[in-house]
């Protein structure tokens, strides 16, 4: 069955069967990377509007890319240099975005909710490329590809996720997501980064546990989330760096109490020698590098349903009325 | 002559609840009688018939924001008084933290001349406690009350620091004045736009716990103490913060306490990324608004109060982080203080109570229906259905989390010093 | 909208036999088969071409590899159909560089569904030669495409439709000609 999406705001409200179908359709986008020729005509004529407003390079070059090899145009606006620096409001920003007519807006905000707020005044499928530290839905569907692709399945894992959970959008994401699928979650970082409330994430009856301790919060883990140390955080409350490495680092050492071959993943960029160890970074059961091809395949499948059409009657060249 | 006829008075200060006519000559209430008693004495008088409708004192509110000076785009005081007596109310009290601030006499007079000028609902002050409210020095508080301010506060803030507190309250106790405290701790707010829970986390917003305002309501309750000073919490929402306030009452110590309507309704569970569910205090848990009801019951909370803050849709209509705190409130409240009543939680007098001789005595005043009583009466169904939309509002603005919402009970007139104010 | 069935065009025996030619003649006419290969088209270019690989076998041993192609990415009438389009993988096995390949599919028609094939062949790499073997070809060309091996030709107007049944993908095994009533 086919599923078709407004937006792409947050893995919430998606079903189980939804999430399925935009990993299936991204495996041609992965296979396409494989091509000598990567570039398609698919969304020749499109326009995708990219609106950051928060600075991201890896997350924005890859939508970029995504738009560009299946033929569609840019418009780019970065934060830094938008006039939202001379008091204009984000409804005017993207309201300028949206009179030149781009075919969706895909936005990271450092607001949450500010999607939410733009898909609610404009006329445009808007995806979330990062809100605040609401959600980032398209990490937890390209973590997800990688995961089920390397473990062949999604369903009744052991997720530890490591680090400032409080703050990651990232993190959410991928309970919401992963959770739809009967995942058991272990939650691990300094005390004052694991609130109680976390463990409401999720639809009700989901597993979540909060450990402060990493040895403990390893044991049994099938994919371990390693999440980036925000620099800016540490300072919210001060936690010394050398604390955090001491108590929470990703080891090799600390990466063999997990179940053999658990996978690591890391939304990027990472800075090694802080949250994780080099050793376990390039190691074989890290899986970066194919969550970055992966980002492009789910976000040029994302783009591909979400602007690749109309709602009018197939033309005639099908020969048949029910292909 | 106004005559008030067929209606049912509810008089909280004699306990009277009972079909009664009643005659207003100049602005001052003339007589009470029972029903048909007056006939000859309002012979010439203009005639209300208040059948089906109960006549009660006229409303005080004891917490709003009319924004003007300085903020006319939102609200001026036309504006926010005609919202007022479409509300019921008779009386509003209108914060300081205008522009500028109403810090010292001249400002409170400007505001004065303003309202005797536009306003058909009494307009009484409140004067900040100290210059711009930035809490560092007292401001011309005994000036201000020659002028006519009726309350101290530095409202959109907490009083800044306990030695500030103490020496406003010192000040304000010879001079007979409550001091109204906002109570927040600021670095537990810090940038918090709703409270803390399980929807913040959810939303992905910064939030504040309960212990935010709690805190700071033990400080200005062991000052007070210091000082036997009137101290009065403003917009209280936690229940933390109501057990303190009960505990300081069972010690006899002037404390008062008022809840807005939109805090014994709603729940941070309301707060979706609509703006319109944004203010501060910010809406609470379930156990806090269920709390603060049976507060409203018991008498712990004194006054029912709407912290009527409009803002102009521009100001609103922005991602939930940057939008300004607050909501209207004028001509809500009371039917939402009414859904109390019809779901059995708040006997109807006791919500006149809150209304009426709860912020009076909060305010040092009397307010009751009596022969030489000010003419000031609110007259209410508890029986209209209506619909509330913020369109329609008097008020310049429409950031109201009820719009839409279909009520049963509504003013149906509000007299202000023997005159008829408002007419639905 | 309903489908009338209007006229059978082709039976199960015919269909078999007809593959069984097509296979004889890309065998013959292909000047050896070191490199030849076969690009079915999805969706039921696909069992045609495995059912011609098939036959192929039967001549000589022959062993000709087969690919698969999902042409969705390619089509120029995207914007009606991707409402409801669901991507299917391509698998080419192989390097189509030098290739001499022949791509299968049940029917040719306006050309259109070709030219998305060859374009995403030629993303792939640079055959050598592309040819097209088609099960039925039933006129109204739009662009300049060519069947080198047609099974049948046969008169169609525009409201018709000509559908090939085959048992993998429908149960049934036959042509059929249809016309579509409002």
């Amino acid at each position: 069955m086919s599923h078709r999406f407004g937006h792409m705001l947050g893995i919430e409200p998606l079903s189980a069967e939804e999430i399925v179908f935009l990993l299936d359709q991204s495996k041609p986008f992965q296979e396409i990377q494989r091509h000598p020729l990567k570039k398609l005509a698919t969304l020749r004529g499109k326009t995708v509007a990219l609106a950051f407003f928060e600075p991201s390079t890896r997350t924005r070059i890859s939508f970029a890319t995504a738009a560009s090899r299946l033929g569609a145009d840019q418009m780019n606006l970065q934060a830094e240099s938008s006039s939202l620096k001379k008091g204009e409001s984000l409804l005017d920003t993207v309201r300028t975005l949206d009179a030149m007519k781009p075919d969706c807006i895909v936005i990271r905000h450092s607001s949450s909710g500010a999607p939410d707020f733009v898909a609610r005044h404009l006329p445009l499928p808007v995806i979330n490329a990062g809100d605040g530290t609401h959600e980032h839905p398209t990490q937890a569907l390209l973590d997800a590809l990688t995961i089920r692709d390397r473990r062949g399945t999604l369903d009744g894992l052991n997720v530890t996720i490591l680090g400032d959970i409080l703050h990651s959008r990232v993190a959410r994401s991928n309970i919401h997501l992963l959770a739809k699928f009967g995942c058991r979650f272990t939650l691990c970082g300094p005390a004052m980064w694991l609130p109680k409330e976390l463990e409401c994430l999720g639809p009700p009856g989901t597993s979540i546990r909060r450990i402060t301790r990493i040895t403990e919060a390893l044991e049994g883990a099938d994919v371990i989330l390693t999440l980036r140390v925000q620099q800016e955080r540490l300072h919210e409350p001060a936690l010394p760096l050398d604390e955090y490495i001491l108590q929470y680092q990703l080891t090799a050492e600390r990466l063999r109490l997990a179940r053999p071959g658990a996978l690591v993943l890391h939304p990027g960029p990472m800075v090694r020698g802080l949250e994780i160890d080099p050793a376990v970074a390039d190691g074989p059961q890290s899986c970066v590098l194919e969550q970055v091809t992966n980002g492009l395949a789910v976000r040029m499948a994302l783009l591909f349903l979400m602007i690749g059409g109309a709602d009018a009657p197939p033309e005639k060249d099908s020969s048949h009325a029910a292909d | 002559m106004l005559l008030i006829s067929n209606g049912r008075v509810l008089d909280p200060a004699s306990g009277t609840d009972t079909p009664r006519d009643v005659l207003l000559d100049g602005d001052r209430i003339a007589a009470v009688a029972p029903p048909g008693q007056l006939a000859a004495r309002a012979k010439g008088a203009e005639v209300f018939d208040a059948a089906n409708c109960v006549v009660a004192p006229g409303f005080i509110d004891l917490h709003c924001h009319l924004r003007e000076p300085g903020g006319e785009s939102s609200e001026t005081i036309e504006t926010g008084t005609r919202a007022a007596a479409r509300g019921g109310f008779t009386a509003v009290c209108p914060m300081p933290n205008t522009r500028p601030v109403n810090d010292n006499a001249s400002v409170t007079r400007s505001i004065l001349e303003r309202a005797a000028a536009v306003s058909d609902v009494r307009v009484w002050p409140i004067g900040a406690a100290s210059i711009g409210s930035k809490g560092e020095a007292l401001s011309e508080i005994a000036a201000m009350k020659q002028a006519g301010i009726v309350a101290v506060s530095d409202d959109g803030r907490p009083i800044a620091s306990a030695k500030l507190l103490r020496q406003v309250m010192d000040y304000c106790r010879a001079l007979d004045l409550p001091v109204i405290d906002h109570c927040e701790d600021s670095s537990l707010f810090a940038g918090a736009v709703m409270r803390e829970g399980k929807q913040s986390i959810r939303l992905g917003l910064r939030g504040m716990p309960a212990a935010t305002e709690s805190l700071a309501v033990a400080r200005d309750v062991q000052v007070g103490e210091l000082t036997n000073c009137r101290l009065h919490i403003a917009h209280l929402s936690a229940r933390a913060s109501l057990e303190l306030v009960r505990a300081a009452k069972a010690k006899n110590l002037p404390v008062t306490c008022e809840v807005t309507p939109h805090h014994f309704t709603l729940t941070d569970e309301d707060v979706q990324y609509d703006t319109r569910y944004k203010m501060n205090p910010p809406l609470a848990s379930r156990e806090d608004r269920d709390a603060l009801i049976a507060g409203l019951a018991d008498g712990t909370v004194d006054a029912i109060a709407t912290d009527h803050a409009p803002h102009e849709p521009a100001l609103k209509d922005v991602e939930f982080d940057r939008a300004p705190f607050g909501v209207t409130g004028f001509e809500t409240a009371l039917a939402l203080g009414l859904e109390l009543v019809h779901a059995g939680k708040l006997p109807l007098m006791r919500l006149v109570e809150l209304f009426t001789t709860g912020p009076a005595r909060v305010l040092g005043m009397k307010q009751c229906i009596a022969e030489n009583e000010p003419g000031d009466l609110t007259i209410f169904s508890t029986r209209h259905d209506w619909t509330f939309r913020a369109e329609e509002s008097a008020s310049k603005s429409r950031n109201s989390p009820f719009d839409g919402r279909t009520f049963r009970g509504a003013p149906m007139a509000t007299i202000v010093a023997g005159r008829i104010a408002y007419r639905r | 909208m309903r489908i009338i069935e209007k006229s059978q065009l082709m039976t199960a025996t015919e269909i078999d036999r007809t593959l069984q030619r097509l296979a004889h003649e890309i065998v013959e006419k292909s000047g050896g088969t070191a490199n030849l290969a076969l690009i079915g088209i999805r969706r039921r270019g696909v069992p045609l071409a495995n059912r011609i690989a098939q036959a192929m076998r039967g001549i000589d041993g022959v062993d000709v590899p087969v690919g698969t192609l999902d042409i969705t990415l390619y089509r120029d009438d995207l914007s009606k159909v991707a409402a409801h389009a669901i991507l299917q993988s391509s698998e080419i096995p192989f390097s189509v560089d030098d290739k001499d390949l022949v791509l299968v599919d049940d029917v040719l028609y306006t050309g259109r569904t070709i030219r998305a094939a060859m374009n995403g062949l030629f993303d792939l790499g640079r055959p050598k030669r592309v040819r097209l073997c088609v099960l039925i070809d039933r006129g109204h060309r739009e662009l300049p495409v060519e069947a080198s091996f047609v099974g049948r030709s046969v008169q169609t107007s525009d409201t018709e439709i000509v559908e090939v049944r085959l048992n993998e993908i429908d149960r049934e095994e036959r042509v059929v000609l249809v016309e579509r009533a409002s």
